[in-house]
């Protein structure tokens, strides 16, 4: 079975913001809700890089460590989605989370956030697949229909990719290669160990 | 004869300082490959830290911020930051495994407690005579504060221990259940919670300002294990400590809990992590001292939980546990 992971190519993302427009469009994200950002380090200054960031659905998953009402579980692909008739939005994933991943639509007084929302690297969640409530709750399921990840699938630089974690590290592999240079990939470790 | 023992005296020396010689080859000569590597390495790690992506995606890791278009609430321009690992492994780590130990045991000792020294009795035949203790408007404050106390303990251990305690009991989706009605509840009743106890630091801070008398009653314990009597006022040294408690404690878990309930104010991800970890910390020790209180109030001494429901207590109760109190009550009716 693959394993799912998310890669962006530092030397290549250049802040466009498609993938934001991608996955807000295909999963009818509401606003203030962002499960995919790009973030620009050094803005303006030579030697400026842009990452986009989302879920990284990590292995040992901080959100389902700390989770109260467990609500949290990794698929066979290694994609971490969550149960939304579970959730209590306490605000604890996003507390945990090291890429603030967890979003929620509400930011109210008593501690009022709604129900959770993130990247299910386009993989719905525990409704039927493809079902009008899978998409209401959790947005598309496109790895059901055997596509990948809308983001990674707009890309126009081919910055960000997803996929099999075997096939996204060949593809980055031989760009390094080509480029010369070590791996410098960001997040790798923290998301999926050094043993990769 | 001499110039023989010379040249003898001369080849031991020899044969000493050769033997030296060697041992010390033997030992230092292959001590100098540690100083091979050590050459090799700090060549390698200045080349390392002559690139400067490392640095670059160091800093990253370090959580420095960058600029992020996106909008929202939740959207930060961290890509790593490093609080949440901690705040999980001090959550489900020591908070988590001390906090059931430390209220078991505190519960363990209180039962044993009562079981082999037993409860304080009201001494002599008791004469029907009532001492008012608390006024009226002294309980409600009381059992306001300790009606929402337990609410709020209860609730609380719930989002702490739910997920390993309540879940195999009730399900998930029962737990979520709960869980939900808990954490509204232990939202919604935290700030009411709060007045409680800013009113009772208030209007009891004058009663309860430590005196000569209560460092005699803490040096016996106020007669916990003799069952002596240990002069006291109208406030004993122990419950003066257990104000004392609720002035630290209580301000505490209360100034967490208000940085938590309110992520409006804008305080930042840090903040509620540190907030959260000392909310649980000071919030479950004060459960344990709160357990002491609660068995003392009720089962540990006869007469005293008439004190806060009716307001009055026997007089006779009022000698025995605040001799000093019971006299001033007397000349004063006299």
């Amino acid at each position: 079975m693959a394993r799912m992971k998310f890669l962006c190519d530092a030397e290549r993302c250049i802040e466009c913001n498609s993938c934001v427009v991608a996955c807000k469009n295909e999963n009818d994200v509401p606003w203030g809700v962002n499960r995919r950002r790009v973030v620009v380090l050094n803005d303006g200054v030579p030697g400026e890089k842009s990452i986009s960031v989302a879920c990284m659905h990590c292995t040992d998953a901080p959100c389902a460590a700390v989770c109260p009402v467990d609500c949290f579980y990794t698929t066979d692909e290694g994609v971490v989605l969550h149960d939304k008739d579970l959730c209590i939005g306490c605000g604890y994933c996003f507390y945990a989370c090291p890429f603030g991943a967890p979003q929620y639509p509400k930011q109210e007084a008593f501690g009022v956030r709604g129900k959770m929302d993130k990247c299910t690297f386009c993989a719905g969640g525990p409704a039927d697949d493809n079902s009008d409530e899978e998409f209401a709750k959790y947005g598309s399921n496109r790895l059901a229909q055997g596509k990948l990840p809308l983001c990674a699938e707009m890309c126009s630089t081919k910055a960000l990719i997803a996929g099999d974690g075997d096939m996204v590290a060949d593809i980055y592999r031989e760009r390094v290669l080509k480029r010369g240079g070590r791996p410098q990939t960001w997040g790798w470790d923290a998301a999926y160990g050094s043993q990769g | 004869m001499a110039k023989q023992r010379k040249i003898r005296s001369r080849h031991a020396k020899i044969m000493l300082w050769s033997v030296v010689a060697i041992m010390l080859g033997a030992t230092l000569l292959p001590l100098t490959g540690y100083l091979y590597v050590g050459i090799t390495t700090a060549t390698a790690q200045a080349t390392q830290d002559a690139n400067p992506r490392a640095n670059y995606w160091r800093a990253v890791r370090e959580g420095n911020e960058g600029y992020v278009a996106s909008q929202g609430p939740y959207t930060t321009n961290t890509l790593i930051q490093n609080g949440g690992q901690n705040w999980r492994q001090i959550r489900n780590g020591p908070i988590s495994t001390f906090t059931p130990w430390i209220l078991a045991s505190v519960l363990g000792l209180i039962v044993l407690f009562h079981i082999v020294v037993g409860r304080v009795k009201v001494e002599g035949p008791i004469s029907g005579r009532l001492v008012k203790r608390w006024s009226l408007g002294e309980r409600v404050l009381h059992w306001y504060t300790a009606i929402l106390f337990i609410i709020l303990a209860i609730t609380g251990l719930s989002m702490l221990f739910g997920r390993a305690v309540l879940i195999p009991l009730l399900g998930p989706t029962g737990f979520s259940a709960w869980a939900n009605f808990s954490i509204t509840l232990h939202n919604y009743l935290g700030p009411f919670f709060f007045v409680g106890i800013l009113l009772e630091i208030v209007l009891w801070m004058r009663h309860n300002i430590p005196n000569a008398d209560d460092f005699k009653w803490m040096a016996t314990a106020g007669g916990l294990l003799t069952h002596d009597h240990v002069s006291a006022g109208r406030i004993n040294a122990g419950e003066k400590l257990w104000f004392w408690v609720i002035c630290t404690f209580g301000v505490v878990v209360c100034v967490t809990g208000v940085i938590l309930n309110f992520p409006n104010f804008g305080q930042t991800r840090e903040t509620m992590q540190i907030a959260s970890i000392i909310h649980a910390i000071a919030a479950n020790l004060w459960l344990a001292m709160a357990i002491g209180h609660i068995w003392i109030g009720t089962l540990g001494t006869e007469g005293s939980l008439e004190a806060m429901t009716k307001g009055r207590v026997s007089a006779e109760w009022a000698k025995q546990h605040h001799d000093k109190w019971y006299e001033e009550v007397k000349t004063k009716e006299t």
